[in-house]
């Protein structure tokens, strides 16, 4: 049926304009329902694979539940889920708001985290940039910590602010933070000269030059090094959750994985999946409105 | 007799690379640049005529000697003296417009006045289509009128030029040398032009200085006294073309000659 609609309204079209003989649709719709119809495939093939191995028996339901069995009793996964941000909370029964506060939790931990990185770092790296002195003393230390995985910083960050919010929000900035510092230090460097030499023979002063050149000019590659960090730092955070807040979905995972109940420990990682996603989809779509000058291929888009 | 705009007295660099021997870029160089001169200068490539462009520029320093414009040192750049690269060198964030009226809003420009400043001068070199437009979306010769609208609207005595037109094709190139000599009459401005191409000296120069092989030194000063527009077909062409390619043929020897020994 909609087949048959759609070719009539082509042929209406084509005798209005005279179009190509073949059905037209605009070109970029075309290729974002191509990439649609690829998305749902993929995820289709995937769920299907893992559900045949159940259905032959090769998956164990108890420990790799396919998806129709743990998206199967909703209600009852979403009991485990409490709607306060407090350490041993109950899940309230009244699940769906639990689930969303859980959700709210955690992301607020993760946009804390990358937002505090990225300014500080920026800042850091600006002033290691500038003043020699202070590179001179910092920089050698950053370079020694920043390898460093942020899971190491967990018992620190335990011992020095506790169990809570905030040694989430360090584990995250600590991810993001000597990324984005060495990266400023480097982008500095790599600032075309005409582009400060044009500042200069324009009578730009120093801060004029920084705020209307030279930070325009680094913005993407630092903004790619945040969405390059973010996967990291949705890992902490929830490793993070799991031993040192007690609350948000890497609690859940770890309390799943305790009590064994498989079916909230893949519930709660496609949660886990589609946050990211949608959390990469949120950083480009910023990025793609406020650096507007960076061509799609460009920045390290996909 | 005209005062100078530019008066460049015994001028020297010498570059000093850490833990080699130091390169003479240039050497005892001195020159004048008239009001509403057009001047190229031609040599034969590291003679340093980039170095004395960045030096009017007062983006680098002299070692030796003075360079004044209007009877003032030079010491810091300004916009009066306007510097095009071979590269745009346009702000990718900013739409042509904007790219234009930087410089004015630098200076405190108020926005409404700027605007329309840049709006004229995009007018003038043929982009008043292009005013929002990116960078990225325009051609190579567009975006080098560009970079000259946003020298222009400053309203600069001297306008410098490192080899503007390197990076354009054959077809373009000769269109921007009209285009060049058009904003060269409208704006009053003296020009100083770097290249290695005899023919855009021909086609442009009042005068042309030909620089020795580094270190650089004038070698001599060529005035090219042919009406404008100069066809290549015209017999008077070829002879200074003949005669340019073999003031730089012995330049050009020595210059290999000197990277052949290191």
């Amino acid at each position: 049926m909609t087949m048959t609609t759609k070719t009539g309204i082509g042929t209406v079209a084509e005798q209005g304009d005279r179009a190509p003989a073949r059905p037209s649709i605009p070109p970029k719709l075309r290729r974002y329902g191509a990439s649609i119809g690829w998305g749902i495939a993929s995820i289709g093939l995937f769920t299907a694979i893992w559900e045949i191995l159940w259905a032959v028996g090769w998956a164990n339901p108890l420990l790799l539940p396919p998806p129709h069995l743990f998206l199967q009793d909703i209600p009852t996964t979403l009991g485990y889920f409490a709607q306060k941000n407090v350490i041993g909370s109950r899940g309230t029964g009244n699940g769906l708001t639990g689930l969303l506060m859980t959700i709210l939790w955690t992301t607020t931990r993760v946009v804390l985290g990358l937002t505090l990185g990225f300014v500080l770092g920026v800042a850091v790296g600006a002033v290691v940039h500038y003043v020699r002195i202070v590179r001179n003393l910092l920089l050698p230390t950053i370079l020694l910590l920043a390898p460093i995985s942020p899971v190491a910083w967990l018992p620190v960050a335990i011992f020095v602010f506790g169990i809570g919010d905030v040694p989430a929000i360090f584990l995250v900035f600590i991810t993001v933070f000597f990324a984005i510092v060495l990266s400023t230090v480097s982008q500095f460097e790599s600032v075309p000269k005409n582009y400060l030499h044009v500042a200069r023979i324009m009578g730009a002063s120093e801060a004029q030059t920084f705020w209307r050149v030279i930070l325009p000019a680094i913005l993407p590659s630092l903004f790619m090094t945040l969405r390059l960090n973010l996967f990291a730092a949705w890992m902490v955070v929830l490793i993070a959750e799991a031993v040192g807040v007690g609350t948000g979905l890497g609690q859940i995972t770890s309390m799943a994985r305790a009590t064994f109940n498989a079916k909230l420990v893949f519930f709660t990682m496609a949660i886990i999946g589609v946050l990211g996603f949608t959390f990469d989809w949120a950083l480009r779509y910023v990025q793609s409105r406020m650096l507007w000058w960076v061509a799609p291929n460009q920045g390290g888009r996909r | 007799m005209t005062e100078p705009a530019i008066a460049i007295r015994n001028v020297a660099k010498t570059w000093t690379p850490e833990g080699r021997p130091a390169v003479h870029a240039l050497r005892n160089l001195s020159l004048d640049i008239l009001p509403g001169e057009f001047v190229v200068l031609l040599g034969p490539s590291g003679c340093g005529k980039s170095t004395l462009l960045y030096m009017i520029a007062g983006l680098e320093g002299v070692s030796a000697g003075t360079i004044e414009q209007d009877g003032i040192a030079v010491t810091q750049p300004s916009a009066e003296r306007g510097l095009i690269f071979q590269e745009a060198s346009l702000f990718p964030w900013l739409t042509i417009v904007d790219n234009v009226a930087f410089g004015l809003s630098v200076r405190g420009v108020p926005v409404t006045e700027r605007r329309a400043i840049a709006v004229e001068m995009l007018r003038s070199v043929g982009l008043g289509d292009m005013l929002e437009k990116k960078p990225d979306e325009l051609s190579g010769g567009m975006r080098q009128r560009a970079a000259c609208a946003r020298a222009l609207a400053m309203r600069p005595k001297v306008l410098m030029m490192d080899e503007p037109f390197a990076a354009l094709d054959v077809q373009t190139r000769s269109k921007m040398q009209d285009f060049l000599l058009q904003i060269w009459r409208d704006s009053g401005a003296s020009i100083i032009l770097v290249t290695h191409s005899i023919d855009e000296a021909i086609a442009l120069a009042d005068r042309v200085v030909v620089f020795t092989a580094r270190p650089g030194q004038v070698k001599t000063i060529v005035p090219i006294d042919l009406p404008r527009p100069r066809p290549s077909r015209d017999a008077r062409y070829h002879q200074y073309r003949d005669l340019f390619t073999e003031l730089l043929a012995d330049e050009v020897d020595r210059a290999f000659a000197e990277q052949e020994a290191l």
